[in-house]
C-alpha cells in the first residue's frame, strides 16, 4: 500500500508538470463557461456536456493513458531493479493518472457550475459527473490493458484509437442494425443487456433518465424508463460501470506483471 | 347643485335595488329553522325569490328546481347525495345558484348523474361552490348563456369507466367557464355540440383521462387555462374555428399522453401557449389552417408530432426551447408551412445581421424518422453514432422531409407581449 501511494504521489507530480492536464482543465472550464454564457440554463449546458463526456473523455482517457505507459517505461524499468511488486506500481501508475484526470474533469465542470448555476440541476449533474469518472477509470483501464499487451507503440495506439472507436460509434450502428434486422421483435429488453456491455452506452442512458425525461414517458421509452429508472436497474447500471472499469484492470495487471521488460 | 343630485341619484339607486325584493321573498333554509329543507322553501317560493341555505348537513335526495330562483348557500352548507342522488336539477331558466357544498353524487352506469344539471334552460348561473365526489360535477344540456364560475370540483375517478367529468357540457351556446377548478374526474372539462362557449382562467389537472376534451363545438374560446398532469393530457376533435390562446399545457405524461391533441381541427388558432414537459407538445392530425404562432415549447419530448394529412397549416413565430425532438411527421411529404420561429438548436449564422437565420432550419431530425419507424431505436437517443448520422443528413437530405424546413428561423428568441 505504501508503495502504491509513493508512486501515486510521484505521478502526481510528474503529471501536474506536464501541461496537458492543465490544458485538460482548462478545457472543462471553458466549455462550461462558453455554455452557461452563450447557451443559458443549467438543464442546456448539461445536454450539451453530456455530448462531449461521452465523446472526448473516452477519447482522451484512452490516448492519454497508452502514451503514458509508452513514456514510462524507462522509469518502470528502472523501478522494477528495485525490489518493489509489479503490482504496486501498476496500481499506482493507474491510479495516478486517473485520480488527477478525473479531478480535472470534476473541477472543470463544478467550478461554473457553482457560479452560475442556481442549484436546480443537481440530480443531472451528479449523474454527469458520475459518468465522467466513470469513462475515465474504464477507459484509462483499457488504455493500460492495450498498451501492456502491446509493446509496438504505433500499434497500440492504433488498436486505442480502435477501441475507441468501437465503442463510441461503431456499437451504437451494430445496434441500430439489430433493431432494423428484428424490427418485427418485441426489442426492448434485449437492448437493455446490450447496452450493459458498452460503458458509453451505460453513461449515456444513465444521464438520459434525468435529461430526457418527457421523451422517456412515451411507449417505448416507458419500458427503458421503467426498468433503468429505477433504483435495482439504476443500481445494476452503475454496477456495471463499475464491472467495467474493474475488469480490463485486472487484465491489465495480470499482463503487466508477465511482461518481460 | 351637484349635491342635490347625488342624493336624488343615491334614492334612486337604492329604490331600484328595492325594487324587485318589493315583489320577491327571501326564505331562510336552516335545520333548526323554519324551513329545515331546501325542498321545503322550494314549495312554496315562486319565480323571482331567493333561498338563503344556513350552514349544516342536508340530505334530501333529488332536488328539482323548477322556478326562477336564487339559491345561496352560507359558509358551504354540504347537500349530500348519500352516493345514490343527482343532487340538484334545474328545469327552470335564470336560475342562480352559489356557495353549496354538493357532495357524493350517485354513480350510475345508466345515468349521467351530477351534483347540478340544467336540463334546457336559459340564464343560470352556477358560481362559487364546491363539489366533492360528484360523479358528474357540473352538467349543463340543451342550456344557453349560463355562466359557471369560480367552482371548486375535486372528484374521486379511479376507472375511467364508471367515473363521470368535471364540466360537461352537450349541445349548449354562449356558456362562460371561468375560474374553475377541475380535480381527479374523468375529463376536466367536456363540450359535445357546444357553440360560442369561452373558457377563461380554469385549473384542470390531474384528470383520468383529458383535462380539457371538445369535440364537434365550433367557435369556442380558451384562454389562459392551466391543463396538467391529466392522464392524456388535452384532446380536441372535429371543430372549427377555435381560438387557444395563452393556456398552459404542462406536465401530460405518459405512453399515450399529449399536450395537445389536435384532430379534424380546422380554421382555428393556437396562440401564445406554453407546452412545457409533456411526452408531446403538439399532436396534429388531419388539421387544416390551423395557424399556430407565439407559442412556447419547452422541455417537451416531441414539441410537436405532425402527421403528414394535416395541410395548410402554419407555425410562425414559436420558441423551441431544448425538447428532445422539435418536430417529427410520418412522411417525407409536407404541406405545411414553418417561419419565424426559433429554434434552440439551431446552429446557423446571421450575416447580415436582420436577427434572421441565413441558413433554413430543418426541424425533422432523421432520428425522429427512424424513432417513427423503429421506437426500440429510443435507446440510442443522443449516442455519438446518431449525432453522426443526423449531421450527414442536414448535410445531404435524402429521407428527411425536403419542405418541411424554416427558411427563416430566429436567431434571438421570440418575444411574446
Amino acid at each position: 500500500m505504501k508503495t502504491i501511494i509513493k508512486v501515486i504521489k510521484y505521478e502526481f507530480h510528474d503529471i501536474f508538470r506536464s501541461k496537458w492536464l492543465i490544458a485538460y482543465l482548462l478545457f472543462f472550464l471553458m466549455v462550461t463557461d462558453t455554455l452557461f454564457r452563450f447557451g443559458g440554463g443549467g438543464n442546456r449546458v448539461i445536454l450539451s456536456l453530456m455530448n462531449l463526456v461521452i465523446f472526448v473523455i473516452p477519447l482522451i482517457s484512452i490516448l492519454f493513458g497508452t502514451m503514458y505507459l509508452y513514456h514510462s517505461q524507462e522509469f518502470i524499468k528502472l523501478l522494477l531493479s528495485h525490489p518493489i511488486h509489479r503490482r504496486s506500481l501498476f496500481a499506482g501508475m493507474y491510479l495516478g493518472l486517473a485520480i488527477p484526470l478525473s479531478l480535472s474533469f470534476w473541477l472543470g465542470v463544478s467550478i461554473p457550475f457553482a457560479y452560475h448555476d442556481d442549484g436546480s440541476n443537481l440530480m443531472a449533474l451528479g449523474m454527469l459527473l458520475m459518468s465522467g469518472v466513470f469513462l475515465t477509470l474504464i477507459f484509462t483501464a483499457l488504455a493500460f490493458l492495450t498498451a501492456a499487451i502491446l509493446s509496438d507503440k504505433t500499434k497500440g495506439f492504433g488498436v486505442a484509437i480502435l477501441v475507441w472507436l468501437f465503442f463510441v460509434v461503431i456499437y451504437d450502428g451494430l445496434i441500430l442494425l439489430t433493431v432494423f434486422i428484428f424490427a418485427d421483435y418485441p426489442l426492448e429488453q434485449p437492448l437493455i443487456i446490450l447496452s450493459l456491455f458498452n460503458p458509453i452506452d451505460l453513461a449515456r442512458i444513465l444521464m438520459l433518465l434525468s435529461l430526457d425525461i418527457s421523451a422517456l414517458m412515451g411507449y417505448t421509452g416507458a419500458v427503458f424508463n421503467k426498468f433503468l429508472g429505477s433504483t435495482w436497474g439504476m443500481a445494476l447500471s452503475i454496477f456495471c460501470l463499475a464491472l467495467w472499469s474493474i475488469l480490463p484492470y485486472i487484465a491489465a495487471s495480470r499482463q503487466f506483471q508477465d511482461e518481460d521488460f | 347643485m351637484s349635491q342635490w343630485r347625488q342624493t336624488i341619484l343615491t334614492v334612486l339607486m337604492l329604490l331600484s335595488s328595492l325594487a324587485p325584493s318589493l315583489s320577491a321573498k327571501t326564505y331562510w333554509v336552516d335545520p333548526s329553522g323554519a324551513f329545515s329543507s331546501i325542498r321545503a322553501a322550494l314549495a312554496h317560493a315562486t319565480d323571482g325569490d331567493t333561498l338563503h341555505v344556513a350552514p349544516g348537513i342536508y340530505r334530501e335526495g333529488a332536488i328539482t328546481i323548477d322556478k326562477s330562483i336564487h339559491v345561496i348557500g352560507h359558509n358551504l352548507p354540504q347537500i349530500d347525495g348519500e352516493g345514490t342522488y343527482q343532487i340538484i336539477t334545474v328545469v327552470a331558466d335564470s336560475v342562480h345558484i352559489e356557495g353549496l357544498h354538493l357532495m357524493n353524487v350517485g354513480v350510475s352506469f345508466t345515468q349521467d348523474n351530477a351534483a347540478i344539471k340544467c336540463d334546457a334552460v336559459e340564464g343560470c348561473v352556477i358560481e362559487n361552490n364546491t363539489i366533492s365526489n360528484g360523479f358528474f360535477g357540473i352538467y349543463l344540456a340543451k342550456s344557453a348563456n349560463c355562466v359557471v364560475k369560480n367552482n371548486q370540483i375535486k372528484g374521486e375517478a379511479v376507472r375511467e369507466v364508471n367515473s363521470g367529468n368535471g364540466i360537461h357540457l352537450w349541445y349548449c351556446k354562449n356558456i362562460l367557464i371561468e375560474g374553475n377548478t377541475v380535480r381527479q374526474h374523468r375529463d376536466g372539462i367536456y363540450f359535445e355540440f357546444v357553440e360560442h362557449g369561452t373558457v377563461r382562467n380554469n385549473l384542470s389537472e390531474k384528470n383520468l383521462r383529458y383535462g380539457l376534451h371538445f369535440m364537434f363545438s365550433h367557435h369556442c374560446r380558451y384562454e389562459q387555462n392551466q391543463f396538467q398532469q391529466n392522464g392524456a393530457g388535452v384532446a380536441v376533435m372535429y371543430t372549427q374555428d377555435v381560438h387557444m390562446v395563452n393556456n398552459r399545457f404542462q406536465k401530460n405524461w405518459g405512453a399515450a399522453s399529449f399536450g395537445l391533441l389536435l384532430k379534424d381541427i380546422r380554421d382555428s388558432e393556437i396562440t401564445q401557449n406554453h407546452f412545457v414537459e409533456n411526452t408531446v407538445g403538439i399532436y396534429a392530425e388531419a388539421c387544416d389552417r390551423v395557424v399556430v404562432s407565439e407559442n412556447r415549447f419547452e422541455q417537451n419530448g416531441w414539441a410537436i408530432k405532425l402527421m403528414a394529412n394535416s395541410m395548410d397549416n402554419t407555425f410562425r413565430r414559436n420558441n423551441f426551447l431544448v425538447n428532445t425532438f422539435d418536430v417529427a411527421t410520418n412522411s417525407r411529404q409536407n404541406f405545411n408551412t414553418f417561419e419565424g420561429n426559433y429554434w434552440s438548436t439551431y446552429r446557423g449564422y446571421d450575416l447580415d445581421q436582420d436577427d434572421v437565420g441565413d441558413v433554413p432550419f430543418r426541424p425533422v431530425r432523421l432520428f425522429s424518422l427512424i424513432v417513427e419507424k423503429q421506437p426500440p431505436a429510443l435507446i440510442l437517443l443522443r449516442s455519438s453514432f446518431i449525432g453522426l448520422l443526423d449531421i450527414a443528413e442536414r448535410v445531404f437530405p435524402v429521407l428527411t422531409p425536403e419542405t418541411l424546413i424554416d427558411p427563416s428561423p430566429a436567431m434571438m428568441p421570440v418575444t411574446v407581449e
